[in-house]
């Protein structure tokens, strides 16, 4: 039997069809994104200036910048990365290597994915309900950090979980094999194999909490000028969200400034890390 | 029964008389769960000699191995009874300290296993678990342990370099000089070869050869040249039983059983 032209000419029309309404698609994410970041460096730029880094935020009308607020996101993200670091892992870990199959573990990651995709408006909610109003009772950093860190547990958890659960089984029995106690083998072995992956997660938490609004408003609030954890603490998003609305054009610019300095932070962190594991994985 | 039999080779006379006994299987009966996966198996190995375990993919070669050192106690529901007698002691009684256990008898897996760190550390690492050397007396361990692995030479000048940079037959000889670095006294191969080039088994035959002058060596292995080649006794089993037991040189001249026959002729297995 031949080979029918007619069917090879339909079927080569349908797959450049496809490719074509593949490009396409990316094509519209790609100008949507293309075109926030175009007004994200435009305006952001336009509201940088030397004051940003020196002076804190000002009220409408007066000379001011971003540094408490810089430097109050820095803290609260330092710790909240650093509580949901340890948690997260160990969470995580202890679901790939010991949870295994059992009711307890199963309704342990089941509640942690539904943690994944909570409201962080809610944690914030929980958070001040549990802390602000109960334990502090008053408006603090700790708190804050608390809330961000309650959104990043759950994708810490998440990555080193399918990371871990990615190494070979020969892996774990040949370490087991030398006579190395599991809990060992765990950290020195399966962990050190894992680390491109977990921090692929402690990034992905770190983006997403260094954006987050809902959560501070009810539990670091915001400030005006430099301040310990254990009080209200300027924090990057929460200034954002209030210049941004605010009716003065020099509060907006500093807003889109802070937007600008929140995306570069974040992309920084993220390129670092790329290339920190890459010479790892090379050496 | 009748053990003139062609398929009735009584296994439980099966005893090695010129060499002494390390490892003593008795009656040794293993569960994966419900299944029953190895049958009242009782096999001698012999101190400082290679024993191959051969036999039919399933047949419970490498369960039995893993019994051994008892991996199988990772995971819930698999289960051994029977005796295992190493040195006199029980190995199955409970109680028995498992990582000590294990660093008396190493393992080399089927795929080469390097750990995500450098060729130094990965033979230092059992090292440090159980001794505080020096650096000189851990360097010496270190260099030792790769040349009676037979890899010192291709790697000496680069033994802070990744483990994971080895080809795959380097890195399977990097997993020996691992196991041997901790001094075993027995050492498990699980078809140390059969992901490895032709060459670089040669080289890991030639490996395990010059091994069995210090170690008791079990090996499994589905290539029957090999058994034939580095081993002084053979097992062949079958659907979870040992069904032959001898000197190698006699199981592959003249086995007892029609089945032993029949799988070393290739007619089946």
């Amino acid at each position: 039997m031949a080979v029918s032209a007619a069917r090879i000419a339909t079927r080569r029309f349908s797959n450049s069809a496809f490719v074509a309404f593949c490009y396409f698609v990316t094509a519209i994410a790609l100008v949507f994104l293309a075109a926030v970041l175009w007004t994200l460096i435009l305006k952001g730029v336009a509201g940088m200036s030397p004051d940003i880094f020196t002076m804190d935020t000002p009220p409408a009308g007066s000379r001011g910048g971003l540094r408490n607020a810089v430097v109050g996101s820095a803290m609260l993200c330092a710790l909240a990365m650093a509580i949901a670091l340890v948690v997260g892992i160990l969470a995580g870990t202890w679901l790939a290597e010991y949870a295994g199959d059992s009711r307890y573990g199963s309704a342990v990651r089941f509640i942690n994915d539904i943690l994944l995709s909570a409201p962080s408006i809610l944690i914030g909610l929980f958070i001040w309900y549990l802390l602000v109003a109960n334990v502090f009772h008053h408006f603090t950093g700790y708190a804050g950090s608390v809330a961000l860190a309650l959104i990043a547990v759950p994708v810490i958890a998440r990555t080193t979980e399918d990371v871990l659960r990615l190494q070979p089984t020969s892996l774990r029995e040949s370490g087991v094999a030398l006579g190395t106690p599991f809990w060992t083998v765990i950290r020195t072995i399966l962990w050190r194999a894992s680390t491109g992956g977990i921090l692929t997660g402690a990034l992905l938490a770190f983006s997403r909490i260094s954006g987050e609004t809902a959560p501070l408003l009810f539990t670091a609030l915001n400030n005006q000028y430099l301040s310990s954890m254990n009080e209200q603490v300027a924090n990057l998003p929460v200034v954002m969200f209030n210049d941004a609305l605010s009716a003065y054009d020099d509060l907006q610019r500093l807003a889109w400034a802070a937007a600008l300095i929140v995306s570069t932070a974040v992309l920084g962190v993220i390129i670092v890390a790329r290339i920190l594991t890459r010479e790892q994985r090379s050496s | 029964m009748n053990t003139m039999a062609p398929d009735a080779f009584d296994v439980s006379v099966a005893r090695i008389a010129d060499r002494p006994v390390k490892l003593d299987v008795q009656e040794l009966d293993f569960y994966y769960g419900k299944t029953h996966s190895l049958k009242g198996v009782s096999i001698p190995f012999a101190e400082k000699a290679v024993t191959a375990l051969i036999g039919p993919s399933g047949c419970g070669k490498s369960t039995l191995l893993r019994t051994l050192n008892r991996m199988y106690a990772l995971y819930p529901g698999q289960r051994a009874t029977g005796k295992i007698i190493l040195d006199g002691e029980d190995i199955l009684r409970p109680g028995v300290n498992l990582s000590m256990l294990r660093a008396r008898i190493g393992m080399v897996f089927q795929k080469p296993t390097p750990f995500p760190m450098s060729i130094y550390d990965n033979v230092a690492f059992g090292v440090r678990l159980y001794e505080s050397l020096s650096k000189a007396e851990m360097d010496a361990r270190v260099e030792e342990s790769l040349r009676r692995a037979a890899l010192w030479d291709e790697v000496k000048d680069q033994l802070p370099a990744s483990g994971l940079g080895l080809s795959g037959g380097q890195q399977q000889r990097l997993c020996v000089a691992r196991g041997i670095a901790v001094k075993p006294e027995i050492l498990l191969l699980d078809e140390p070869t059969s992901a490895l080039d032709p060459i670089s088994s040669a080289k890991l035959e030639e490996t395990v050869t010059q091994l069995k002058a210090d170690y008791t060596i079990v090996i499994v292995t589905h290539n029957l040249q090999q058994a034939a080649r580095v081993s002084n006794y053979t097992g062949f089993m079958y659907l979870g039983e040992l069904v032959e037991f001898g000197a190698t040189d006699e199981m592959f001249t003249k086995p007892a059983t029609k089945r032993a026959s029949d799988y070393i002729t290739g007619r089946f297995g």
